[in-house]
């Protein structure tokens, strides 16, 4: 099968590869119909996620039709089209029961700090992903999930990651009526943060970025006001003292994590010479632009090693620091009644639709936000729709 | 950047997910297990997936989790390296420096893997170039310009310095031995 091959920093290609196995009783197989690249695979790309194997396959975010099911497999069956969230998830341990679905404790031998995750290295459990023609998709009776009839497979691909871990990123913000709240980062996920923070009764929604393509369709997707912080300001964390009365805003969202632009330090030690597990220059900035008292909810993705962040304002400003990988099984009942109520309309982020084939392109592409690149999806030969 | 926000209240879904008693939030507002109020998560795990390969086990768990991924067992000198990492913990520097370096040696082994397969890795197309020559291409041939010019620089720098050793080492010659500065020498 086709298969999205990692050779090195930068570096990924198309490849044949064996087809996945079953493994073990719950596992099941799937055609994968729709895969996404996600901002979280460019720390990957980038070579900044230690233990990321040359010749792994990328890609958590997928969706596929069963073609093959282990003994025990109860809750779906082949011929069943299904979202796969990104979390693999036993649903059994002292975590899965508590709903903490992204830190399922029997999915990944190689780390405790993180539950396993689809194409997400060795760190993450070491499964093949979904940038693939085919994939195996252990615990089946757990977190695929059966998309439902009429919805569009491009909503349902953005199920498995954008649309939960946006939604979380405001569901964590704590965001109480009338709030003001800042999201630093206009990426997918940012964006979808930027429209869910209305979901929960915010009064004002904030976006910041350096991308005048993304500000403008975040304006204009999530009706939010927008700034780019190389234009419109000199400093981002005095620019939002100044519009929130000298305050600081009521919750502060971090989308963006390793790959930060905007301090010449950070972005040196972080992700040049990799002495930080990334730049942490939006987590710097959230921390110091939240009011005192205030939320600082971080859905941005940073590596397992150390960061510089000023932790002594998070302790005399009283802040309340909430972060994770999304719960994606536990948001999907919800989240799914929302696109079938025309709420929410994840399918808009997607720009760009590239043949698996091209994968290395489509990489380029994302990773230098060429052509107004917002969303790429893969499609693979098999698709078949 | 203009700004022209529309009045939220008339979104559709505004606040249709506000709850004033969501604080605290998710992950703390679900109730929350202890062991001793879990005392089967001790002893119950799901079934075991065959271990059929080499795994790499973090010493922060007791056992290997129920299921494992199998993209691409620790092998050759990289191989090495990741399992002298694994005898650190997850908090220790010993952990994952080293396995960074195994990343960067890795990449070395899967060119000369290509090359044994008789395979000469297009590098232009697995960087994606063809996108920066498409989307991007002033600064594209700028900065590829840029790094033929360091490089070319670079590689005469350094051939320069070795032709001038070897013309002393003519000069010294043909004075029949070292040259010295020391009158006493």
């Amino acid at each position: 099968m086709l298969a999205m091959d990692y050779r090195g920093p930068k570096r990924v290609r198309a490849s044949q590869k064996p087809m996945p196995e079953i493994k073990h009783p719950q596992d099941a197989i799937v055609r994968v119909t729709r895969t996404c690249i996600c901002g979280s695979d460019l720390h990957l790309y980038n070579g900044n996620v230690p233990d990321t194997r040359v010749g792994t396959t990328f890609g958590h975010e997928f969706t596929g039709v069963v073609v093959e099911v282990g003994p025990d497999v109860t809750k779906v069956k082949v011929g069943d089209h299904v979202i796969v969230p990104f979390n693999v998830a036993c649903g059994e341990c002292h975590f899965c029961k508590q709903g903490l679905f992204g830190n399922c404790h029997e999915s990944n031998t190689e780390a405790s700090a993180v539950g396993g995750i689809f194409g997400y290295s060795h760190t993450a459990g070491g499964f093949n992903g979904g940038q693939a023609e085919y994939a195996r998709v252990p615990y089946a009776n757990v977190g695929p999930t059966v998309i439902p009839e009429g919805m569009d497979p491009d909503d349902a691909v953005l199920l498995t990651d954008v649309v939960p871990t946006g939604y979380q990123a405001a569901e964590m913000a704590g965001i109480q009526p009338g709030d003001t709240v800042v999201v630093f980062g206009a990426g997918p996920v940012g964006i979808m943060a930027a429209r869910c923070c209305w979901l929960f009764g915010a009064g004002r929604v904030i976006i910041i970025d350096k991308e005048d393509y993304r500000l403008e369709f975040a304006k204009n997707y999530a009706n939010c006001e927008a700034y780019n912080f190389e234009k419109d300001m000199d400093d981002p964390v005095v620019f939002i003292k100044k519009i929130t009365d000298f305050m600081g805003a009521d919750c502060v969202i971090d989308a963006v994590g390793a790959e930060a632009a905007g301090n010449a330090a950070q972005t040196i030690t972080g992700r040049k010479l990799l002495l930080q597990a990334g730049s942490a220059t939006a987590l710097h900035w959230a921390i110091n632009s939240v009011k005192k008292g205030g939320v600082v909810s971080i859905v941005g993705v940073y590596g397992p090693t150390d960061n510089l962040v000023p932790i002594g304002n998070v302790l005399n400003k009283g802040l309340t620091i909430r972060a994770n990988q999304a719960s994606v099984k536990r948001l999907l009942p919800r989240l799914i009644d929302h696109i079938q109520n025309g709420i929410i309309n994840p399918k808009a982020l997607i720009t760009h639709r590239i043949p698996l084939e091209d994968v290395a392109d489509g990489y380029r592409m994302f990773s230098a936000k060429l052509d107004n690149c917002i969303k790429p999806i893969l499609i693979s030969p098999s698709a078949n729709l | 950047m203009e700004n022209t926000v529309l009045d939220p209240q008339k979104l559709p879904g505004w606040g249709i997910d506000a709850n004033p008693e969501n604080d605290p939030t998710y992950p703390m507002r679900e109730p929350r297990l202890n062991i001793t109020q879990d005392p089967e998560s001790k002893t119950h795990r799901p079934t075991q997936q065959p271990i059929d390969i080499e795994l790499l086990k973090s010493i922060e768990r007791p056992t290997v989790s129920a299921v494992f991924g199998e993209a691409a067992p620790p092998s050759g000198l990289s191989g090495m390296i990741r399992r002298f990492a694994f005898k650190y913990s997850e908090s220790h520097y010993g952990h994952w420096l080293p396995l960074l370096l195994a990343d960067r040696v890795n990449v070395v082994e899967g060119v000369l893997g290509d090359l044994v397969h008789g395979k000469v890795p297009n590098i232009f197309a697995e960087k994606g170039y063809k996108m920066e020559w498409k989307y991007n291409r002033g600064p594209f041939v700028l900065k590829m310009a840029t790094i033929a010019a360091v490089t070319t620089g670079a590689v005469l720098l350094l051939t320069s310095k070795d032709k001038d050793k070897d013309k002393l080492k003519d000069r010294q010659k043909s004075r029949g031995g070292r040259r010295s500065y020391f009158p006493y020498e």
